[in-house]
């Protein structure tokens, strides 16, 4: 298969999703330039925190678990893609690419076992 | 470059269908929401009802005209056009700017590979309806489908604002777990099917007939890609990100005007992105009933037909998916962050890699 037009078609339908990207972000800018009429009042460009005094900087620290989960999803998602040649040749494979595709599922098992155990995912 | 040009088709077919059918969701989900709460939802902009084009001109419409609004999502766009886009002086100004942007490029760009109707026949070859058949079809969605966590990370994280970091950190955190089990259900599918392209799959689903299709080969990552599809795309019982009552509006709470607006289209496009993949992956694609017989007829208009039915046929599937997502979202409560967690890292990706082995194991003569 000559997959050259393929690659065309979806180089033009990205250009098309962002050219229509572009013009609704330039749409919003003209329209405020030259269409709206901005009333400055105070406050109005202060960060939104539900009508209390702004209290603190949103640049703060925040949980250590988001990063947990973010370093394991690479780990899965690693898995993931690994696991996809064997999806698509398991057949060919046969018995033996069972046994190893379980060994290796197995690892990654026990590896979610362990985080479990360990406590990793717990969110209180 | 003329044998291609048919190939512009399927481009305007898909990206003028979902950009088109973008504001009628938006009026589908606020009537539905209008129904479910026994509402009347919005009933005042249109070519119908009260105060309508027609009603002046003296034609009696009558007054709870369920397609009342009908113009509502126009009068909105315009609306948020012309509102002031406030580009507060304590955000990252670019990526302020810039993520609006990716967040709606990615679920649009997915519908690349989803072949949308059946193939043309054009000089004796069989062309697939479908913007781009590309040997990696899943690998394309995959890597867009991990583009999405982009667009509100960055939205969260520009705004300089606490109620947007949290909803920003929460949604990256959400997408990024239930992204696993979507991956493995689709690995799951691919065993099934022995190939990665959406293209070979609905094929293969075509020739198996009504009993061909994916739900009932593979009922289990059927359902794990139901779920992760709504995690995926934030909606209810997954609406953490967003959750009016606690984080006001999540990762746009400083965004306003069409921007403000780009998330929101960003997200039905990902429900709609979402169905056509189920549709495709489970449900046989554009395949419907009866497509074989009129397939095999001699006459160029009937075979025309066949094609612009099952157009319709993958419209109603997808139709099916986004509907049924707005049901959920009406009727059922949010999940709390850890029942969340819980879910995704316990339950989805373990059963997930069961669902694998199991089909390896059943599978291998």
């Amino acid at each position: 298969m000559n997959s050259s037009p393929e690659i065309v078609s979806i180089l033009i339908f990205c250009g098309l999703v962002m050219a229509m990207g572009l013009v609704i972000l330039g749409l919003v800018r003209f329209a405020t330039k030259f269409l709206g009429t901005a009333k400055p009042k105070k406050g109005k460009y202060d960060p939104y925190e539900c009508g209390v005094p702004l209290l603190g900087s949103a640049r703060e620290r925040f949980e250590v678990r988001f990063y947990l989960v973010a370093i394991l999803f690479v780990l899965f998602d690693i898995e993931t893609v690994f696991l996809l040649p064997y999806a698509v040749s398991y057949q060919r494979l046969g018995m033996a690419g069972l046994g190893e595709i379980l060994v290796f599922v197995a690892v990654l098992g026990l590896g979610l076992l362990y985080l479990v155990k360990r406590g990793a995912l717990e969110w209180e | 470059m003329a044998p291609y040009l048919w190939k512009l088709l399927p481009i305007l077919l898909v990206f003028g269908g979902v950009l088109g059918i973008v504001p009628l969701l938006v009026f589908l989900e606020r009537k539905i929401c209008a129904l479910i709460q026994d509402r009347l939802g919005p009933n005042r902009v249109g070519i119908l009802g009260p105060d309508s084009p027609l009603e002046i001109l003296g034609i009696k419409t009558g007054e709870k005209r369920f397609l009342g609004g009908l113009m509502q999502p126009l009068a909105d766009a315009i609306k948020l056009i012309a509102k002031e886009d406030i580009i507060p002086p304590h955000v990252e100004k670019y990526l302020f700017e810039f993520a609006p942007f990716f967040a709606l490029l990615p679920p649009f760009l997915a519908f690349a590979v989803i072949p949308v109707g059946a193939p043309l026949m054009i000089d004796g070859k069989e062309m697939p309806l479908v913007v781009a058949d590309v040997g990696v079809g899943f690998l394309w969605i995959l890597a867009v489908a991990s583009l999405s966590a982009y667009g509100v990370a960055l939205g969260g994280w520009a705004s300089n604002n606490k109620y947007a970091l949290l909803g920003g950190i929460r949604a990256t955190a959400q997408m990024i777990s239930y992204e696993i089990g979507l991956g493995m259900a689709l690995l799951a599918v691919a065993m099934q099917y022995q190939s990665v392209e959406p293209v070979q799959i609905v094929k293969q689903q075509v020739e198996g007939g009504f009993l061909g299709w994916g739900v009932f080969h593979q009922p289990l990552a059927f359902l794990l890609f139901t779920i992760c599809a709504f995690a995926e795309n934030n909606r209810l019982p997954f609406d953490l990100p967003e959750c009016e009552a606690e984080l006001v509006g999540g990762y746009h709470t400083e965004y306003s005007s069409m921007k403000f607006g780009m998330f929101f289209q960003g997200e039905y496009i990902a429900m709609l992105t979402m169905g056509g993949l189920l549709a495709t992956l489970f449900l046989g694609g554009w395949h419907y009933p009866g497509y074989a017989a009129l397939s095999a007829s001699d006459s160029g208009f009937v075979q025309i037909v066949a094609v612009v039915l099952s157009l319709v046929s993958f419209g109603i599937k997808t139709m099916g998916f986004v509907l049924f997502s707005m049901w959920v979202r009406w009727t059922l409560p949010r999940f709390r962050y850890d029942q969340l967690m819980n879910l995704g890292w316990k339950v989805i990706v373990p059963v997930a890699l069961f669902n694998i082995v199991l089909t390896a194991m059943l599978n291998i003569h």
